[in-house]
């Protein structure tokens, strides 16, 4: 048998170039999802900056963005000052990160420093489930039972609440929100070096002692970043607050009284038929594109912050 | 000397309350989570459960005249019928009242159960008819007679009707099929969640079909083929971004480019299923690629080192390895796009859908939507409608996350 | 007094879950004295010496039978109080682990949290003497402010050796101090325990025979879980008893 000829030149395979090629341009459509993001929002905002100028929309105190059906009418114009919905958005985002901050990062705190095995094997999934509960049933449960209940709770105490109040959809928020800071903020605690415990412990504190001087300073930026991903998560929820929080454009911080938030708007302005290029529709792209700008920043800053945690325990 | 060591000094004993305080301050903040889960899910379960049964009314209707099917004419019938079972009624105001006890679409009930059951013509049978929403709502107790008539729906003569009815054997509690079996209507009674729940299936299965294949692409370039380069950091960045972005977000993308730009038809789960892969998308490639990572290098290094090309090894020996975990991330992902209700408001899924869509290109509504739509609806009967969709949607999402948990376990592998 | 051993342990065994860690160990360890805990890896030496501050207590499959006696108090009865049992019996461990927080307030932990600080020159006071005496002061003076993880890793270790004192401890129990330090570092450690016996009760696990010879008056021999054999560590080291301690020290097993 003759031996056979060994050839160590390359053979040409196109299809496993094809192949390859394939693969990056799936990868590739992440970006192209980002930019499409980006310019679709964008033309749609430039077309309604047309209309409104900028300065109106960031720094106007009024928002009524009916436009009349009728050129002559009052008010055709409508006003876009966009102010009472960003302070909107604010007022719910800080209940919700009143009640999710602490109680997250408590509740991480407890998993990972005191509970056992046992009893974390089933209060961690138990916890996880409120983030996979979907947001229209929160916010069902935060207009039909929270909202009135805050309403008649104030009532007794004489105080006015309005029945779409800030606090009911920030409260039910920040409920939704919390295994977000809590499973992040476990993470975080665990991949503090247990040397920094046993140092701390060796000495004689006590556990409280430890977790309060020791283990959360030393975890910080990473609960810092736990709390911006959250805070970008309220900033961005809508079904809670289309749900429960309203309509109303007011310019107020009071948690009793009703405002609306910038998706909240964006739907109502969304939902139904209206032409496409009005200011009113248009006005919704304006709003997603400082949405989108908003959360993008805090992710990215949060993501920065966690990543150079990590690196410097790994 | 007997006191060493023990917690006799107050000092010590004030550091062991704050200990203490502290430990249970964790357990509250878990309790509080917890309690906050457990009362939505109770309430919501307690009001659900009303919407599993119907009442049901037995009148006794003349067919005697009729021979055929289309010789009946249903409403009149029924009329008769009611009028015949109370001959006591007789001024408009009250016949109308009267009318009011059956629910609109009871002739539609008639005309079918003569089609079921021909003899039934010529006859004078006693059949059963889906009560008002009114009667409905008072058979289930949620009704509080003892409130003034005025502050309540159901007046006192149609009150005395109904007692009469059940007094005499002829009012019942069945079980609400239609709800699972029919669309939305505006009358609760007549209300199901088939028409959205086949909507969500239709958008899932796009969802599906094009996040999954694609997340797995991404994830077998960024993990296997690339190098690391500014380039795949940036891809990297990328996708961990869209994964956080407001799904809303993705429903002013799908509004513009879907609908607007490419004219794809509006309302469709067509559409509704491309925007939720587009959402999903990030995070399959995230598990796509924790589970490539699992694979240990030692399988690809035994590939190569026979000859296998790159894709030869990713293809036959990587990607199989890898796939259960995957599918689980997709399943996971799956679940969470089962649940999104804004970016379908977006792309226009909120119309009043009776009809059970029949392909991926007419109008539907999803689950959540239907939640959505029923929450703001103001009649009584639709809040148990709508917890007991809730009900429905939280059975589908654990039953999708126990099979990735089963998958998971099924699959694990202790290389 | 001051004759009687500072700690007497009596039929000490250790389980972890079902595996018997500690067979029945006794051993008194003198006052002021360095006693050094010798053995191959996994042979016990530190689970004895975390069953002496309990710090076996954070592992949760962890058991202790038998007594421990500290100044005749046994360690192991219901009423100790942790917490002041380990502000008495201080540890230093095998890798330097001071906190991410500056050398000032490194020290300064141990006695803010047992309430040893009434004033701000207490506090000054107090890091000042324990950085003297663990032989750091004159390299740290002007930089109490800089994170303690920025000095090297002998500066650490000594750090933490501070940290220890400054709880005015009477016991100080050290798991191989010196096993992450290079041999210059060592000896500086080496030199500073010699010094700290005057003040403490000294007991050290080491795998390095060596350094058992250099700093200890006493040695313990731990094989298996066994204590084979305990006395001054001079005679240990010439005339072992048990043929075990004569295998090892002569390098045959371990």
């Amino acid at each position: 048998m003759a031996q056979s000829e060994i050839t160590l030149t390359g053979r040409k395979r196109p299809l496993e170039k094809l192949i390859k090629l394939a693969l990056f341009l799936a990868s590739v459509l992440a970006i192209f999802v980002t930019i499409g993001i980006v310019l679709s929002m964008a033309f749609e905002t430039w077309q309604f900056f047309q209309r409104v100028s900028v300065t109106e929309f960031l720094f106007g105190l009024e928002w009524s963005p009916q436009t009349a059906i009728r050129a002559d009418q009052v008010g055709s114009s409508g006003s876009f000052g966009a102010v009472p919905l960003i302070t909107g958005t604010l007022l719910i985002s800080a209940i919700a990160m009143a009640v999710a901050a602490p109680t997250g990062l408590i509740s991480a705190i407890y998993l990972s420093e005191y509970a056992s095995a046992r009893v974390r094997g089933w209060a961690k999934p138990l916890l996880e489930m409120l983030a996979g509960i979907p947001s229209v049933v929160y916010g069902f449960f935060a207009a039909l039972v929270v909202a009135p209940f805050i309403r008649m709770t104030g009532g007794q105490l004489g105080l006015e609440v309005a029945s779409e109040s800030a606090l009911a959809a920030g409260l039910v928020m920040g409920v939704m929100i919390v295994p977000l800071i809590s499973s992040l903020s476990d993470d975080v605690l665990n991949a503090v070096p247990n040397a920094l415990r046993e140092a701390s412990l060796g000495m004689g504190a006590t556990r409280a002692e430890t977790i309060k001087k020791v283990i959360v300073p030393a975890a910080i930026p990473g609960i810092a970043g736990s709390f911006l991903l959250a805070a970008s998560a309220a900033i961005g929820e809508t079904m809670i607050v289309v749900m429960a929080a309203g309509l109303a454009a007011n310019l107020t911080a009071n948690p009793l009284e009703a405002v609306t938030t910038v998706t909240a708007q964006i739907v109502a302005l969304l939902t139904g038929d209206q032409e496409f290029d009005s200011a009113k529709t248009l006005s919704a792209f304006a709003l997603g594109l400082l949405l989108f700008a908003t959360t993008l920043m805090l992710n990215m800053i949060a993501m920065r912050i966690v990543n150079k945690y990590r690196e410097q325990y790994d | 000397m007997t006191k060493l060591f023990t917690s006799a000094e107050a000092h010590l004993k004030a550091r062991h309350r704050s200990e203490w305080r502290f430990r249970w301050l964790g357990r509250l903040a878990i309790l509080f989570s917890l309690g906050f889960l457990a009362i939505m899910l109770v309430s919501i379960t307690l009001l659900g459960k009303g919407a599993l049964s119907r009442a049901e009314i037995a009148l006794t209707v003349d067919l005697t005249e009729a021979s055929t099917l289309e010789d009946v004419n249903a409403k009149k019938t029924l009329r008769n019928a009611l009028f015949a079972t109370f001959p006591e009624v007789t001024s408009r105001g009250e016949k109308r009242a009267l009318l009011k006890l059956l629910s609109p679409d009871s002739g539609y009930e008639l005309a079918r159960q003569i089609e079921a059951n021909p003899a039934l013509l010529g006859q004078s049978p006693t059949l059963w008819f889906t009560a008002s929403d009114d009667i409905d709502q008072y058979t289930k107790g949620a009704v509080d007679i003892t409130q003034p008539e005025n502050r309540r729906q159901l007046k006192d003569t149609t009150l005395g009707w109904v007692q009469a009815l059940e007094s005499r054997g002829a009012l019942r509690s069945v079980f609400n099929t239609a709800f699972f079996t029919s669309g939305d209507s505006r009358e609760p009674e007549l209300a199901g969640i088939f028409s959205a729940l086949v909507g969500s299936i239709l958008s899932l299965t796009v969802c599906f079909a094009l996040s999954f294949p694609l997340g797995i692409m991404a994830a077998l370039y960024l993990e296997e083929f690339s190098k690391k380069s500014r380039w795949s950091d940036f891809i990297e960045v990328n996708i961990n971004n869209l994964a956080a972005v407001p799904s809303i977000v993705f429903g002013l993308l799908g509004m513009a480019v879907f609908l607007n730009t490419f004219g794809l038809p509006r309302s469709s789960p067509l559409v509704g299923g491309m925007v939720l892969a587009l959402m999903t998308l990030p995070t399959i490639i995230i598990a796509s690629r924790a589970a490539l990572r699992s694979v240990p290098p030692s399988i690809r290094e035994a590939a190569l080192g026979m000859g296998a090309t790159g894709v030869q090894t990713t293809f036959h020996h990587v990607l199989p390895l890898a796939l259960p975990g995957m599918l689980t991330g997709a399943i996971v992902g799956m679940a969470r796009a089962l649940g999104e209700t804004a970016p379908l408001i977006m792309i226009g899924m909120v119309a009043f859908i009776v009809d059970v869509p029949n392909g991926f290109t007419d109008a539907a509504t999803s689950l959540p939507v239907q939640i959505f739509l029923w929450a703001d609806s103001p009649e009584r009967g639709f809040l148990e409608k709508t917890s007991a969709a809730i009900l429905v949607l939280l059975g589908l999402l654990i039953v999708m996350n126990l099979v990735a948990i089963v998958l998971r376990k099924k699959f694990e592998r202790r290389f | 007094m001051s004759k009687d051993p500072i700690i007497t342990a009596r039929d000490v065994n250790v389980f972890y879950g079902d595996k018997q860690a500690l067979n029945g160990i006794s051993l008194d360890v003198p006052r002021h004295k360095v006693t050094s805990l010798i053995g191959p890896s996994g042979c016990g030496k530190s689970t004895f010496l975390r069953s002496i501050n309990r710090m076996n207590d954070l592992v949760d499959i962890c058991r202790v039978e038998g007594d421990i006696k500290i100044e005749g108090k046994n360690i192991y009865d219901k009423d100790v109080d942790v917490v002041a049992l380990r502000a008495h019996v201080g540890m230093v461990f095998q890798k330097p682990n001071p906190f991410p927080k500056s050398i000032f307030e490194n020290v300064i932990y141990g006695p803010k949290i047992h309430g040893l600080i009434k004033s701000k020159s207490d506090a000054e006071e107090i890091v000042e003497k324990s950085l003297r005496r663990a032989g750091l002061w004159k390299e740290v003076a002007d930089r109490l402010q800089e994170p303690g993880t920025s000095l090297s890793g002998g500066q650490q270790q000594r750090l933490c050796i501070a940290r220890a004192i400054a709880v005015q401890p009477s016991i100080i129990l050290m798991d191989e101090p010196a096993s992450a330090l290079d041999p210059i570092a060592t000896a500086v450690i080496e030199e500073l325990i010699d010094e700290l016996r005057a003040k403490y009760t000294i007991i050290i696990v080491t795998h390095s025979m060596q350094q058992a010879a250099r700093v200890s008056q006493r040695t313990a021999f731990f094989h298996m879980g066994d204590l084979v054999e305990a006395g001054p560590t001079k005679e240990l080291f010439t005339t072992p008893k048990d043929e075990r301690t004569q295998n090892y020290i002569s390098g045959r097993i371990g």
